[in-house]
């Protein structure tokens, strides 16, 4: 038989790995037919929603929800009081500690859930609200990490035993009774030996600031108990369904196959869905109480205020070198406001998610990391926004060390980054606190990065431009921000990484349909990365039908998979490698019945692009389609009829994506507006599934690299009043403020993993923020800054530059 | 939202007799009233929307007069205004804010951070109401205070067009407000620098900014003014130092620019 295409059409046909598949998921969501929590109206549905306190720490001395149950339309008003005979006022957080899921006897932040009122409609909820009266009594407010740590004002009186001491944490012992825990990593002694002979040492003392994912689509959920089955259905933002499902059967005692989680589209996660919120657990017991189904969601100022802020880390480095710019040891200190309840969702083993990614891309033979957790009168949360656990904060800590390091030395950062890079022929490299980088080739991408953008001619230039400045010809500074970084991410191993005893596999199943057509679901769940495009191009690289005869389907418990879901860069990592392993059963069954259909001995036959064929006889062959086909109707001899499979992959290792950035970029002096001339990434995430969904990938994290780094913030004042609750003051990037990026690449591919992919989603965050903060400092360095906070917004920028003496 | 009646009158007699009803409220293009209903800040017992009221649309320009309706949006304002305030509308929030915001909502409303301001007292104006023009100097009267009475409508504004003017923003880059934005008109018989966003008090002039531009029209004029920084606005976006100094480099800006 011949073919009357080439195989090149059929590889083309097939829209496996590396084409730019265009996204299947957009026909519906450029036509405004998504289907979000929100979209989703049940027969009878009620509505709730929070009465939040006004205070950051106050105590609670009656609540009387008399007037509000007048209140036309309202049905219900659930409170602490109302939960507690179930053992619902408090829930399990993903870290360990547990959270009130409504206020028992006090409130620790503003905006804090006090009750939940149940009504036919928003409205009326709303009326309600305004109708609950709740008296309070205020208690000092303690907003500052340091202060908590020194303060005799007790927030958790629960964790405190009654004779006053103070019992374990989740995390070890506990020192002060606002101290949450300590973690340290890699060694103290030998670390502080090899700094303090050292023969150069630069300190730094940075804070990450606090700010919020701030997806468009905020949290909500609709729970529907059917009573006469006895089964729960919760549709919600989940990044995690299955884990939820867990999770909601462990604390209610519903028996999980009675439990159906459905994550429908969600309109951005970045982090902001992964825990476990009030919301969702109130929509389930006032459905259970109503016997309707009960929807809940989020407003945008709940959602900036109460549910998963990111970062707040305050850092104290200290790193040291030879005087010819060899690095010798890290020393690192944070202090982490988690707010009233620790709530961070990372491995339940890493209390401070992978913070110990912190020695970089680079050869750092000693180093030691010690994380004190704090609770403060703030909002609880800790999430990774767009990143791996934590990894933004461990990436912009070395990469801001390194300049200062740099500047100790009189150095060129970016020849101090070469001279430290691990070496390609040093991996699998070991570091210092613990990690095994799987792959990389840091100089190969550091050159290619330097010589495109032309390093030595743009350091030529702001060179002449400091002369020029100084000389009055102009009142803008150039700023060359550089950052390397070195993500870790696809949690990951079961053996180290679990979510509350819940391995961090993932998994895929795979139903080939008879006409040579498939199905294949996952334990993930898409927000917005391509999932339904990107995996269907993996399967049909691996089994050979075209990715357009391939649905994609996730996020329904009932019909999934288990599997950890989507945050942490994990879903290729992990699940994409059980969509790989789940096609190579597929294949290999596929390879038995060809062999049967065309008389040979199955490894006489062969896989190429979309059929089997006979070694050294390619005009015969069986494609695919035929196979499938095959596979259901023909008896073959000992093999049972039908084409599925199912994997599930427990990852040998974490993948370690890394990247190469360069900012230039001009600021104005006198109103510290930063003018972002050239933005240069270049991204290593090893194999490559789409291209364009990769690019796409690298604009958004960018973009919300530059928010973060150029002015996005939760900001409190003194008495822990969120000062951000709004989009009129938390700034969201546009268009108008996003520049021209160019998008780069080199590929290693991850030895572990089956197709060599390592994950991209959150890379361009991690690497973008220090090289916009590295660029805005770099301005100033050549009049005597070292390190400025962030956000460098325009006032703040303008303050150092007045601090420097440059505003005359 | 608390529930509200609503009335849509087609004059603006109609509309001053709809107003009369206690707690009733005006109702402009409604990008700040509705958003402010929606966080159940504001509860009237009556909206009353001007939208449908022919007599208040339109910009014309007749004898170095420019004349605004006070239902004109922004975009109109954009599109048809003399060029420096044209720009200036063109500057406000986003299509859909222009689409449906209007001058005479913007100008009752007074939020210390709108860009209207700056410009009508820059640009010799008078604001025009049901019963009286009050002298654009006199109208504001503060945050979010004007000269306006109870129940009484902007049904247009006029201003003088100046020989040229030129209105520099300085963008809050969360909510497009402006931080500090500075118009500066020149006229036959002087300057005038009108200054948004800065101070507590409201939209105000720089009279000594305006001195020193009458005698010498130029940024180097401006070299050493300095406003004081007491009485300016300070909020997580900016001290009362940042916007005293900004009000001086967007004046020199907008001389160099007109």
């Amino acid at each position: 038989m011949k073919d009357d295409i080439t195989r090149d059409e059929r590889v083309e046909n097939l829209k496996g790995m590396g084409c730019s598949r265009k996204r299947v998921e957009d026909a519906r969501f450029t036509q405004g037919k998504g289907n979000y929590v929100d979209d989703i109206k049940l027969d009878g549905m009620l509505f709730g929603d929070f009465v939040r306190s006004p205070y950051a720490h106050a105590r609670i001395t009656n609540i009387d929800a008399a007037a509000a149950l007048e209140v036309p339309g309202v049905i219900a008003v659930l409170t602490a009081a109302d939960l507690e005979p179930l053992g619902l006022h408090w829930m399990p957080t993903l870290a360990g500690d547990k959270q009130m899921v409504l206020a028992d006897g006090k409130v620790l932040f503003q905006g804090q859930e006090v009750a939940f009122v149940v009504a036919e409609d928003r409205y009326a909820a709303a009326d309600g609200i305004e109708a609950v009266e709740v008296e309070y009594e205020e208690l000092p407010v303690v907003v500052d990490p340091f202060a908590a740590l020194q303060s005799d004002v007790v927030l958790r009186e629960d964790l405190v035993a009654e004779d006053g001491s103070l019992p374990d944490g989740a995390h070890g012992p506990r020192k002060h009774h606002n101290h949450i825990f300590t973690w340290e990593a890699g060694d103290k002694e030998p670390t502080e030996q090899v700094i303090d002979t050292a023969e150069v040492v630069a300190e730094e003392t940075m804070y990450y600031h606090r700010t919020h994912p701030c997806p468009l689509e905020t949290c909500g959920s609709v729970a529907s108990m059917d009573k006469v089955n006895g089964k729960l259905t919760l549709w919600g933002t989940f990044q995690a369904p299955h884990a939820i499902r867990t999770i909601v059967s462990l604390i209610s005692g519903i028996e999980e196959h009675n439990i159906r989680v459905i994550s429908p589209d969600i309109g951005g996660g970045f982090g902001n869905k992964v825990g476990a919120y009030p919301g969702y657990v109130c929509s389930v017991v006032a459905s259970i109480v109503t016997g309707k189904p009960v929807k809940w969601i989020e407003d945008r100022m709940d959602n900036l205020m109460t549910t998963a802020f990111a970062r707040d880390y305050h850092m104290t480095g200290k790193i040291s070198a030879t005087r010819d710019g060899k690095i010798t040891g890290l020393h690192c200190h944070v202090t982490a406001d988690h707010g009233g309840f620790d709530a961070c969702a990372d491995p339940t083993k890493f209390p401070a998610g992978f913070m110990n990614i912190c020695t970089g891309s680079y050869d750092i033979p000693t180093a030691y990391l010690a994380v004190d957790g704090v609770y403060t009168n703030k909002a609880p949360g800790g999430v990774s926004y767009r990143c791996s656990f934590r990894v933004t904060e461990a990436v912009y800590f070395i990469e801001r060390m390194i300049e200062v390091l740099a500047i100790k030395l009189n150095m060129d950062a970016a020849e101090l980054r070469r001279i430290n890079f691990i070496k390609k022929e040093q991996f699998p490299y070991t570091a210092a606190l613990g990690w095994e980088y799987d792959s990389g080739d840091y100089h190969t991408a550091w050159d290619k990065a330097l010589d495109t953008v032309d390093y030595k001619g743009l350091r030529a230039e702001q060179a002449q431009r400091v002369e020029d400045f100084k000389a009055g010809k102009t009142r803008k500074l150039m700023g060359i921000g550089l950052s390397f970084f070195t993500e870790i991410v696809g949690a990951g191993p079961v053996k180290n990484c679990d979510i509350l005893g819940l391995g961090m596999f993932d998994s895929c199943e795979i139903r080939i349909h008879p006409t040579g057509s498939a199905i294949a679901r996952l334990g993930t769940i898409s927000q917005g990365q391509g999932h339904a495009t990107t995996f269907a191009q993996i399967l049909a690289s691996e089994i050979g039908l075209p990715a357009d005869s391939i649905t994609i389907e996730e996020g329904d418990t009932d019909t999934a998979p288990y599997g950890l879901g989507t945050y942490g860069s994990r879903s290729t990592p992990v699940a994409g490698a059980a969509t790989a392993m789940a096609g190579r059963k597929i294949r290999a069954k596929a390879q038995m019945i060809a062999a049967y259909l065309l008389e040979v001995h199955d490894n006489d036959v062969e896989f190429d692009v979309d059929r089997f064929v006979v070694k050294g006889a390619p005009e015969r062959f069986k494609t695919m389609k035929e196979i499938a086909f095959a596979s259901y109707n023909q008896a073959i001899p000992g093999v049972e009829p039908g084409l599925e499979a199912v994997s599930y992959y427990d990852p040998p290792n974490m993948t370690y994506p890394f990247g190469a950035y360069i900012c230039v970029m001009d600021i104005d002096v006198d109103t510290g507006v930063p003018e972002i001339r050239r933005f240069y990434a270049l991204d290593d995430c090893g194999t490559r599934i789409n291209p364009m969904i990769i690019e796409g990938q690298v604009h958004g994290g960018l973009t919300e690299a530059l928010a973060v780094a150029l002015g996005q913030e939760i900001a409190y004042d003194d008495m822990g009043n969120c000062k951000t609750g709004t989009l009129m003051d938390f700034f969201l990037p546009t268009a108008w403020e996003v520049p021209n990026y160019e998008t780069d690449y080199t590929v290693t591919p991850s030895p572990h993993h089956p197709i060599g992919a390592k994950g991209v989603g959150e890379s361009p965050h991690v690497g973008g923020v220090p090289c916009f903060s590295n660029a805005v400092q770099d301005a100033f360095r050549a009049f005597g800054n070292t390190h400025t906070n962030m956000p460098h917004d325009h006032w703040r920028i303008w303050k150092t530059a007045s601090d420097l003496g440059l505003h005359g | 939202m608390y529930n509200f009646e609503f009335e849509n009158p087609s004059s603006i007699a109609e509309a001053v007799a709809a107003l009369a009803e206690e707690e009733a409220q005006a109702l402009g293009g409604g990008q700040t009233l509705i958003p402010t209903l929606k966080q159940r800040l504001a509860m009237p017992s009556k909206l009353v929307s001007l939208a449908g009221i022919a007599e208040m649309k339109g910009v014309s320009i007749a004898d170095g007069m420019l004349t605004i309706g006070g239902g004109a949006t922004h975009a109109e304002v954009a599109a048809e205004a003399c060029p420096p305030l044209a720009a200036l509308a063109g500057q406000i929030g986003d299509p859909a804010v222009r689409n449906r915001g209007t001058i005479g909502g913007s100008l009752a409303n007074n939020d210390p951070a709108a860009d209207y301001p700056a410009a009508m007292l820059a640009l010799k104006s008078t604001i025009v109401t049901n019963n009286r023009e009050i002298a654009g100097d006199d109208y504001f009267q503060g945050l979010f205070e004007t000269a306006l009475e109870e129940g009484e409508i902007i049904t247009s504004v006029r201003c003088e067009i100046p020989e040229g003017a030129n209105y520099q923003k300085f963008v809050q880059p969360a909510s497009r407000f402006a931080l500090v934005g500075v118009f500066v008109a020149k006229y036959a018989d002087g300057v005038r620098v009108g200054v948004t966003g800065a101070s507590e008090e409201g939209a105000f002039r720089w009279d000594e900014a305006e001195v020193a531009l009458n005698s010498n029209f130029s940024a180097a004029a401006l070299e050493g003014l300095a406003l004081d920084a007491e009485g300016m606005m300070a909020d997580i976006h900016g001290s009362k130092a940042y916007r005293a100094h900004l009000v001086g480099v967007l004046t020199k800006r907008a001389v160099s620019a007109v």
